[in-house]
């Protein structure tokens, strides 16, 4: 009798790719929760639609390129890379404006470099920065959060989408645009005077920030990724803050805690700086990435002119993260440490 | 006196070691014929020493070693000798070799055999020559000869010996078994491997998922008269590969066998407890190796245990033993999971390094499912025990760059399976891994062959030269002799002569050792 031949190793640990991406999906959950809480419905709607999109360019590209598109579907990972840009979008964004960022992150972002873990720039960003260029109004201006404003329904939120023509938006400055714009105040007349800051930070993005967090701290108890990353680069934006906040002085660029808690910073921490295939491969590795874009993020914030430089700072170090490796090989099993 | 120290990486896959009901011993009995291949080791192949057709006593030698890396075979029982061809013999690419067949004649009948009284006062090199004629290679790994291993001692000062009672490989519990059963003979054959080595210190490596065989060992350490020295039982948290002999080294002594090198470099061996036993059994009782226990084991048998075995029993006598029911796509494994491979036919025989048969079941061991794209997530470098970057090596042995591929150190690497096993994608990494290493070391062969044959052509080359100009100064030299008319028969040409004696000499030293 002729029996089946398989290389070693014959049994497999319970984790698979399809199944670290639906966790990274549910791990948004909360964030989602309290974006719509704050922010209404766009986010939420944003996310479906892109999705969408996602979903039917990556079937028609794994067609172009002959492979089975339904076994490259199944590994959720464009849903992954469309959800985390949808995130960064502004509610309330028209169709085309998604399409575009959607389109640029999986094309340019992916695809063109040969598909999943050729990527050496994270896709989401590479669609947020390509909108970010193309279309800076669209793009800088955020839904009111609730309390400053009148949150908007569903149908508010599809008539944007697809009317957009018909929709006046309410938008308004956020915290990190008037931290940046401020040169008159002290911070805690700022804190106020500006009806957009909350307990710690700006209304709403404090929840938001905080709700990233647990995904995130979740994820990590999920083992998906290590602590390195979003650790160093939460510890550079703390350590940079501090050293700028100049007792809260009208030239501060605000405390770590507002830092923290302010624009996409737990986000990018847990959610984008995270993403294995464009950071750096080793722990030792990832130190120096997310603390690098740690401290960029805070140089962008308040020297910069954008909405938040999250995005930014991760592509600048995905260029780096080759050499990154580099310097950081672990040390081999039997090779003196010394020497390497 | 031993803390002990963790290691990088590792995994902790289902270890389904109840199955086979470790501590309990069947005995597998006599098969209708016995495949003895000559090559169960690493290292030279064994020469027959006898005909086709001979009737044979258990324990007699059938085949010698050859050479340093070598060991000898023997009759597991009495009975003929029935052919000496190719049969499929236990291994990765399911390869045929030349076996010795013996159709037992149920006699069961022995040599006398002859131990050493007391090995104490023997020489060490005494002692070796006894395992050496023992036949015995290691149990455990890959089957190193056990007499060559010991040629340590000759190199570097040896201080440690370590017996690799880890077993971290999931369902295997032949050593388990075999601490539970057999711990004094294992404690005695480890004091001759120590006195051969002038060891002082013995540990006994046991993870902690084997509490009664830690008790054994330690009440057979308690029982021990050695004056040897230090002795210890150290247990662990199981881990796989905690068992890897590189890891064990770094979980009992804290220091990391340099790359390239031997445990000896460090002043340490590491044996099998079935290694130490056969051991003990050659020295102590004069008795070959001829059979050990294998756990059969997995879910397609209704009977998994730890059977006795003869070797050269076929592995289609103890699937039947153990009540074996294929089922579709039916994998049969040869040692375990982790690091065995799928043997293509159960005609095969159990051989020295055969410590485990795994019929598992479909659902049980389920084929992998089509690997996906690496998405780098570093699951494999954080489950490398030896501290590599799986994932850039997948990378670099794709692209067949050989020069990243030993600067991340491809060959530090123990194709343990940790990093396959975490894969999210299911890449077969080590399948990778293997065929890079081979491809490599071929190039590196092809290069000294062709520098090798580079010289030998030059050589030639020069050789030719050198010739024809000797020929051209013998054609003056004759020219001038017959001028000269000197009448010298041509018999007394001392270069003729020269070639003769040579040409004798060789054909005496060929005959020579023929007959050793
Ligand atoms: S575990 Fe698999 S998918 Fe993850 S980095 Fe390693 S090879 Fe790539
Ligand atoms: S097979 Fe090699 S690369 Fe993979 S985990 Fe084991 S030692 Fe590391």
């Amino acid at each position: 009798m002729d029996f089946l031949r398989i290389t070693s190793p014959h049994g497999h640990g319970p984790l698979s790719t399809a199944k670290v991406m639906q966790t990274v999906l549910l791990a948004t959950l909360p964030g989602l929760a309290a974006m719509t809480w704050f922010f209404g419905p766009g986010t939420l709607i944003n996310i479906i639609f892109g999705g969408l999109i996602a979903l039917a360019l990556e079937y028609a590209v794994m067609g172009i390129r002959q492979r089975d598109p339904l076994f490259y579907l199944r590994d959720y990972s464009v849903l992954v890379t469309s959800t985390l840009l949808c995130f960064a979008l502004p509610p309330y964004a028209p169709w085309w404006l998604i399409v575009i960022g959607v389109a640029s992150a999986v094309l340019l972002g992916k695809h063109v470099f040969g598909g999943l873990g050729y990527n050496p720039f994270n896709p989401a960003m590479v669609g947020y920065v390509v909108l970010l260029i193309s279309f800076p109004l669209q793009m800088s201006s955020w839904a009111a959060p609730r309390g400053l404003g009148e949150v908007p329904g569903f149908t508010d939120a599809l008539t944007a989408l697809f009317f957009a023509r018909d929709y006046d938006a309410v938008t308004m400055a956020t915290p990190l645009d008037i931290m940046r714009q401020n040169t008159g105040l002290l911070m805690d007349d700022l804190y106020r005077e500006a009806t957009q800051f909350g307990q710690w930070a700006g209304v709403g993005w404090e929840w938001v920030n905080l709700a990233f967090l647990a995904g995130g701290v979740w994820l990590l108890y999920q083992r998906i990724f290590t602590w390195h990353g979003p650790v160093a680069m939460l510890a550079a934006i703390g350590l940079c803050a501090a050293a700028g906040f100049d007792g809260g002085s009208s030239n501060s660029g605000g405390s770590p805690v507002f830092h923290w808690l302010s624009g996409a910073t737990m986000f990018g921490a847990f959610f984008i700086i995270t993403d294995p295939v464009s950071s750096a491969v080793s722990n030792r590795g990832r130190l120096i990435f997310g603390a690098l874009i740690g401290v960029l993020v805070y140089i962008i914030r308040v020297t910069g002119n954008y909405p938040d430089a999250v995005a930014f700072a991760v592509l600048i170090l995905n260029f780096a993260a080759p050499l990154i490796d580099q310097y950081t090989q672990p040390a081999t099993y039997g090779h003196d440490r010394s020497s390497e | 006196m031993n803390s002990v120290h963790t290691i990088h990486g590792g995994i902790h896959p289902r270890e389904e070691k109840q199955l086979s009901r470790p501590g309990q011993v069947i005995d597998a009995g006599l098969p209708h014929e016995l495949i003895l291949p000559l090559s169960q080791h690493i290292g030279a192949p064994a020469e027959p020493i006898v005909s086709v057709g001979d009737h044979v006593k258990g324990g007699q030698r059938l085949a010698e070693d050859q050479g340093a890396v070598s060991a000898a075979v023997h009759a597991p029982t009495s009975g003929h000798i029935t052919a000496i061809d190719m049969q499929p013999v236990p291994h990765p690419s399911g390869l045929t070799n030349v076996c010795i067949r013996l159709t037992p004649d149920h006699a069961d009948e022995w040599l006398v055999l002859q131990g050493l009284a007391d090995y104490r006062s023997e020489a060490p090199d005494t002692v070796i020559a006894h395992i050496r004629a023992a036949g015995i290679s290691g149990l455990g790994g890959a089957g190193f000869p056990t007499a060559t291993k010991l040629l340590a001692r000759e190199r570097s000062a040896i201080h440690t010996l370590i017996i690799n009672g880890t077993e971290c490989e999931p369902y295997i519990t032949a050593d388990d078994t075999l601490m539970q059963v057999a711990a004094e003979q294992i404690v005695a054959g480890a004091e001759i491997l120590a006195h051969i080595l002038g060891a002082e210190t013995i540990l006994y490596g046991v993870e902690d998922n084997k509490p009664a065989a830690l008790k054994a060992m330690r009440e057979a350490l308690a029982a021990s008269d050695d004056a040897l020295g230090q002795q210890q039982v150290v247990s662990f948290p199981t881990k796989y590969p905690s068992g890897g002999e590189k890891q064990l080294i770094e979980i009992l002594t804290g220091e990391q066998v340099p790359s390239g090198g031997l445990p000896a470099d460090l002043g340490i061996v590491c044996q099998n407890p079935g290694t130490a036993v056969a051991v003990r059994d050659a020295v102590i009782d004069g008795k070959p190796l001829t059979d050990r226990l294998v756990t059969v084991t997995g879910r397609a048998v209704s009977h998994a245990s730890n059977y006795r075995v003869r070797l050269g029993t076929p592995i289609a006598h103890l699937l039947a033993l153990a009540g074996f029911t294929p089922g579709s796509r039916q994998r049969l494994i040869h040692g375990g999971p982790m690091m065995g491979f799928a043997l293509e036919t159960d005609a095969v025989p159990v051989v020295k390094t055969t410590n485990c048969v795994l019929a598992p079941t479909q659902e049980e061991l389920p084929a992998p499912p089509p690997a996906q794209a690496c998405i780098r997530c570093g699951l494999c470098a954080e489950a490398c025990p030896a501290s590599l970057l799986p994932q850039q090596l997948y990378w670099y042995a794709r692209a067949k760059d050989q020069e990243q591929l030993e600067k991340h150190h491809l060959f530090d690497c123990i194709e343990c399976g940790a990093c396959s096993w975490v894969c999210p994608s299911s890449i077969p990494l080590v399948q990778y891994y293997r065929a890079a290493k081979s491809h490599i070391v071929e190039t590196r062969d092809d290069k000294q062959r062709a520098e090798r044959s580079k010289g030998r052509f030059e050589a030639r080359q020069e050789r030719v030269e050198r010739e024809a100009a000797e020929r051209e100064r013998k054609r003056a030299e004759r020219k001038a002799t017959a001028q000269q008319k000197a009448a010298a028969s041509e018999a007394d040409d001392p270069v003729q002569a020269a070639i003769a004696r040579t040409k004798a000499r060789k054909e005496q030293a060929a005959q020579t050792k023929d007959a050793s």
